[in-house]
């Protein structure tokens, strides 16, 4: 019998569902603290605390926020869950908690549980104010180290932020006493093989990979990680997979190597922890991390995700085209390994067959000196490009060596700017060779009209984000 | 100084305190009204079933082979309606239509054991359309002469004369889009019907009165056969002042039918697609000024996209009419408004109700004429501004010009004004790619509800032999912190602590006969409600006490034994006011609210995309009933202005395919709420102060909506910035919203423009 272990106690998972997910399943509970704002991870109400692994690979537990909307219950079995009820009371309130009362920081109040939460997750960083944040995207960073990005997936309505930034920066580090500091010391819950079947559907977590790859040759087997694009279908699209294949926690998809000539990424690994364990060194990537939808999607998402979904305005696409990966494929049948520029077949599509699962992605190295990742959208924190452009120049002595440029937002599919980089290759690093390749790069793809921008726009972007790259990398711009 | 308006010396007013249901917000303990479903056993759920047509007659419904999917338990079509099918106001929407006036409308409802099983109930029924043509746009409707309701206006002196004789005459247009409400809780509502055929209907709502008056009308029953409970809301911003009626009258209609509790929550998506937004508006206009920039004459006309049914539009269009002045003092004017009908979503209340829709077209006008005219905005601004006595367009006398004065010099002082301008024009001197630029807006904004019957407001309180107090008010909590200032002004009134104090849910049955919680009226007259039943009460302890200064419990205890009543009712309406639609003139508001805000921003040239580097404002909320409340709204209702004029972006298709007429941002992730990325990165915000309100509840000042208007400090920024890639003097027409695609395009205009010769001056 499956349970979960929520702020203490043990809830059974006996005749839940597999669509079920962990939000209703704690509110049927009576645990209404957190709230459906949007069921798409997008406003963080349903924020709650999960033990995990630390992201960046140090022993014990660090408590780490994640969209409890988007996850199913079932994908919690044997797991420790605190929410805000569990985090204090309102005679014992816990020091965030008490920051976002007493400094105004809840108004309706209906966002605040998801705030603590993912407030709380932050307080217990184990490196808090410790190591500098990687990106320096918001403008003083606090004393007490408290990376406001950790915020960036939960919607206030009301108070405008203020007072909830001023809570997060007020904090102190906890009291060594903190029995959820204490908890970090102990190893987190470990997976456990699990198989859960309600309402005609199942909900599996494999033993191992081999085991993964036999029960995704079924045809209505789907393969689930972070759940942050599954949630949203089976939320919004009221899409019902028939079996839910657990990913997440298969060690054959979560290594992450560095070796002389290439980095290897583990398909499963979260970018989070991709972003923790990396630590800057491909400086391109914590341009990306920082600007792919928020802290608790990052939490959960992948980039075997990422890429499995194939959506035409994937962040990590056109990064990831302009470092030249490939994307391991296995199977029953062994490995392959596939350039990420032939990966893409068509609108979601690829060359991935039925059964067929990412097993890592590889990045060849060394990365190219001049790197960048511009993101072009509505809002900065949080939101899905219009356009995305990943740029890796070889620019030396004044020459462009060599050139990648991967699109996301202007075509079906994720595409290398090919025209451009030939435009490009083996001239000079001048503002006449820009602008002339920049018109270049404003031809290429089929950009469409839609809600996000015009195509007009869009086009117009691709040429701009070459011009500012030559820009930024010739003369001093203000942050 | 008026009663009403003096401060005891010991006031628990004016402290500085957390919302009352602070400690559980933070503890996820406060419960909102769905909270209560997995607290209640038995509860049905509702499912609508949407139409994919902007517009069409229903030609059949079938619903049989819903009852085939386990756990349905019942459908809700037309025939089911013992009473009048509306939700409406306006007796113009009904609940289950034989004709579909917009894309998504629910059509017929589905209850089941679980949300699940209504849901695949839902995806059962078969309706057959016959599709009808549909308008869109205001320009559309606009071209078809569709339009609903009354076409007030208003005016003064011949503005035909006045245009002709002024020196710099300008015309253009100006359209602005709508805007969701996106309260964080969607529409809620919990129905129950006990033994002897009382209908309880729990309600996310604004407006307890009307969601008992629809539901009982629905239901053709009486009012007294129904009450509605409002625990507190997930946010309102007027989206639960109607909006809310249709579904608790489901819920209820689900209840009566099945005896069983019956619960409507809509999901993110369906709240989007079905209920009513801000109002976009449409302005032509024609404006004259004088050589030195004062406004001379003023000719508009507006029209507001109101959607399929009139819901609030009038209202709205009133109280836009009554502020395309803002602050300024416009001596010849005429105005005329008119609501369009569209088929889209009824657009309804959001915070400012018409008054920001009004006062962008002014603010427009002026940022977009001071390069023409060759004056500084700043100074065009300022210029214009009312002096003591002289009178709105609608001919009521402005009062306390001097506070929008010493707020604007104040916020020039603090804000060091001068000196950045002197910054950002060495920074833009240096930088091609990159520009800055500061802009200053006031705000007027009047406080009241135009129709001066909704200016009343009933309170109960009730004295505990023990010496607790309970109260009830007719006001709801929606994050506003009215709650907390009602327990401010009673804990004052009796002259006892807070912890004395304890304030109930708000229900009909308490106090009956309500005004919506709206017009950021709330706090003024709940407030003098709750005085007036505390004044009585202490009227009577007064003479037990006879000047013997007793301790208040035991004052009370002795009141009761001397068989006193130790409960009353208060009762406040709004002096003074007087309102003549017909003519559109009179005096409909109490007082006028008034606030600066200063606005710093950088464009990035290559994109558009663009950030807030500093705010600075100062805000009239007369003496503060409650600090941390007020300033939370001030801050609050900038960002959300600023969300609306900048970034959240409202869209319908517009094309001739078989999705005409659907919202296409109908999700928290392709419709853009602000995020700490749009927070201004430096935030000062004081409070005017020698503020005392004469004649409202302790010298206070309303504080909901206002705020949000001093965000046209942000739009008028982003213009002047676009401005700074093009020539001097070139003027800039900016969108609303200015998101990044829109402000790189207006950049991009304004760099085109040094490459043109200047287009001649009108």
């Amino acid at each position: 019998m499956s349970e979960i272990t929520v702020n203490g106690g043990a809830l059974s998972l006996d005749g839940v569902a597999p669509h079920t997910t962990a939000l209703d399943f704690l509110r049927d509970r009576g645990l209404t603290g957190a709230k459906e704002g949007c069921a798409e991870g997008e406003c963080g109400a349903c924020c709650v605390l999960v033990a995990r692994p630390p992201a960046d690979g140090s022993p014990g537990t660090e408590w780490t926020s994640v969209n409890a909307c988007l996850i199913s219950a079932a994908s919690l079995a044997d797991q420790e869950v605190v929410t805000a009820e569990g985090l204090g009371t309102p005679d014992h309130l816990h020091p965030v908690q008490r920051e976002m009362a007493e400094r105004g920081g809840s108004q309706c109040g209906y966002c605040t549980p998801g705030f603590v939460c993912s407030m709380a997750a932050e307080y217990y960083r184990h490196d808090r104010g410790t190591s500098p944040s990687t990106n320096g995207t918001h403008p003083a960073e606090p004393e007490n180290g408290f990376d406001l990005h950790a915020l960036s997936g939960n919607l206030c309505r009301c108070t405008g932020y203020r007072p909830i930034q001023d809570a997060a920066y007020a904090l102190g580090q906890p009291p060594a006493d903190d029995p959820f500091a204490v908890r970090r010391t102990a190893p987190a819950p470990a997976p456990r093989p699990t198989t859960l079947e309600a309402d005609g559907a199942a909900f599996v977590r494999p033993r191992d990979l081999a085991h993964a790859l036999e029960l995704l040759a079924d045809d209505g087997a789907v393969a689930v990680a972070g759940a942050t694009d599954v949630g949203v279908e089976i939320n919004l699209r009221g899409s019902r997979p028939a079996l839910m294949v657990a990913v997440d926690r298969l060690d054959e998809l979560r290594g992450l190597d560095w070796t002389g000539d290439e980095l290897r990424i583990g398909a499963a690994l979260s970018l989070t922890e991709i972003e923790r364990r990396l630590a800057g060194r491909v400086p391109v990537l914590d341009e990306l991390f920082w600007q792919f939808a928020s802290r608790p999607i990052r939490n959960g998402a992948t980039l075997g995700g990422n890429l499995g979904t194939g959506s035409p305005i994937g962040d990590s696409p056109p990064v990831l085209l302009a470092l030249g990966a490939d994307v391991v494929l296995v199977s029953p049948d062994g490995e392959r390994r596939v350039p990420l520029a032939d990966y893409f077949t068509g609108y979601r599509a690829s060359v991935r067959r039925q059964g067929e699962l990412i097993k890592e992605v590889v990045v060849p190295l060394p990365v190219a000196p001049l790197t960048a990742f511009h993101k072009i959208a509505k809002r900065r924190y949080d939101d899905i490009s219009s356009v995305a452009v990943g740029f890796a120049l070889d620019v030396a002595d004044g020459i462009v060596r060599d050139a990648k440029i991967g699109l996301g937002g202007v075509a079906a599919t994720p595409i290398r700017a090919r025209d451009t980089e030939v435009a490009l290759a083996g001239r000079p690093w001048t503002q006449q060779t820009v602008d002339e390749a920049a018109a270049v790069l404003a031809t290429e793809g089929t950009p469409i009209d839609d809600q996000r921008s015009s195509a007009r726009y869009r086009s117009a972007m691709l040429g701009q984000s070459l011009r500012k790259l030559f820009a930024e990398s010739t003369e001093e711009v203000p942050a | 100084m008026s009663d009403l308006s003096q401060r005891p010396a010991d006031a628990v007013v004016g402290e500085t305190m957390p919302h009352e249901s602070a400690a559980l917000h933070v503890t996820g303990r406060a419960i909102y009204t769905d909270d209560l479903v997995p607290r209640t056993k038995g509860v049905l759920h509702a499912w609508p079933v949407q139409a994919p047509h902007a517009h069409a007659r229903i030609t059949d419904l079938r619903v049989d082979a819903a009852y085939d999917e386990p756990g349905v338990v019942r459908v809700l079509t037309a025939d089911d309606v013992p009473g009048l099918n509306d939700s409406g106001i306006k007796h113009d929407e009904p609940i289950f239509p034989t004709e579909v006036m917009y894309h998504g409308q629910a059509v017929c409802w589905v209850l089941g054991e679980t949300l699940e099983a209504a849901r695949r109930g839902a995806l059962r029924i078969e309706v057959d359309y016959e599709p009808l043509p549909a308008l869109l746009t205001v320009k559309e409707a606009i071209a078809a002469k569709s339009f609903q309701g009354v076409m007030p206006g208003a005016g003064r002196g011949d503005v035909e004369a006045a245009l002709a004789a002024a020196p710099h005459v300008f015309e253009g247009e100006t359209e602005m889009a709508g805007q969701e409400q996106f309260y964080l809780e969607t529409q809620s509502s919990l129905a129950e019907v006990d033994d002897g055929g009382q209908v309880f209907v729990q309600s996310s709502t604004q407006h307890p009165t009307e969601t008992q008056e629809v539901v009982a009308h629905v239901l053709g029953l009486s009012s007294h056969s129904v009450t509605v409970q409002c625990l507190r809301m997930g946010g309102g911003f007027g989206g639960k002042e109607t909006q809310a009626n249709a579904y608790a009258a489901v819920a209820a209609l689900g209840a009566s039918l099945t005896g069983r509790p019956t619960r409507v929550r809509l999901t993110r998506a369906q709240d989007i697609t079905l209920t009513g937004k801000r109002h976009g508006f449409h302005a032509s206009w024609r404006v004259g000024f004088a050589e030195d920039g004062r406004l001379l004459a003023l000719d508009t006309t507006l029209t507001a996209d109101g959607g399929w049914s009139l819901d609030l539009s009038e209202p709205v269009l009133a109280r836009a009419i009554c502020h395309v002045d803002n602050a300024y003092w416009i001596p010849t004017v005429r105005i005329h408004g008119r609501v369009a009908r569209t088929n889209k979503t009824s657009q309804t209340a959001f915070r400012g109700f018409g008054g920001p829709q009004g006062m962008l077209v002014i603010e427009d006008i002026l940022g977009r004429c001071a390069p023409l005219l060759g004056v500084d905005p700043l100074d065009l601004r300022r210029r214009n501004f009312y002096a003591e006595g002289q009178e709105t367009p609608y001919g009521q006398p402005v009062r306390q010009t001097d506070r929008a004065v010493t707020a604007w010099e104040q916020v020039m002082t603090t804000g060091d004004v001068t000196q950045r301008q002197h910054e950002i024009a060495e920074f833009n001197a240096a930088h091609p790619h990159t520009k800055r630029a500061l802009a200053m807006t006031p705000v007027k904004f009047g406080i009241s509800f135009n129709l001066t019957a909704f200016n009343q407001a009933g309170a109960l309180v009730h004295v505990y032999k023990d010496g607790s107090v309970l109260i009830n008010h007719g006001g709801t909590e929606m994050g506003q912190g009215l709650h907390t200032k009602m327990l401010q002004v009673a804990a004052t009134a009796l002259g006892v602590p807070l912890s004395k104090v304890r304030l109930a849910p708000t229900r009909t049955d308490k106090v009956p006969n309500t005004s919506a919680t709206a017009a950021s009226s709330g706090s003024d007259l709940n407030g003098a409600a709750v005085k007036h039943a505390c004044e009585q009460i202490n009227a009577r302890l007064a003479e037990v006490d006879d000047g013997r200064g007793l301790p208040w419990e035991e004052l009370v205890h002795e009141a009761y034994f001397a068989r006193v009543p130790l409960f009353a009712a208060g009762y406040y309406r709004t002096e003074g006011l007087h309102w003549d639609a017909s003519v559109f003139r009179g005096t409909p508001f109490k007082y006028f609210a008034y606030g600066v805000a200063a606005a710093e921003v950088e464009v990035d040239g290559f994109t558009g995309a663009y950030r807030t580097r500093r705010v600075d404002i100062v805000h009239d909320v007369g003496d503060s009933l409650s600090p941390l409340v007020d300033l939370g709204q001030i801050e609050g209702g900038f960002v959300q202005g600023a969300g609306w004029l900048t970034l959240e972006d409202l869209r319908w298709d517009t094309s001739d395919g078989e999705q005409r007429g659907r919202l296409t941002t109908q999700a928290a992730s392709t419709y853009k709420l602000p995020s700490f990325s749009e927070m201004p990165e430096d935030f000062r915000v004081a409070m005017l102060e020698h503020a005392h309100e004469e004649g409202a509840v302790y010298g206070s000042k309303a504080v909901g909506e206002p705020p949000l208007m001093l965000a046209f400090s942000v739009r008028e920024a982003l213009r002047q910035a676009c401005a700074a890639f093009g020539p001097p003097g070139v003027s800039v027409e900016l969108p609303s919203p200015a998101t990044p695609e829109a402000v790189y395009w207006a950049l991009d205009a304004a760099r085109q423009a040094a490459a043109t010769p200047e287009p001649a001056g009108a």
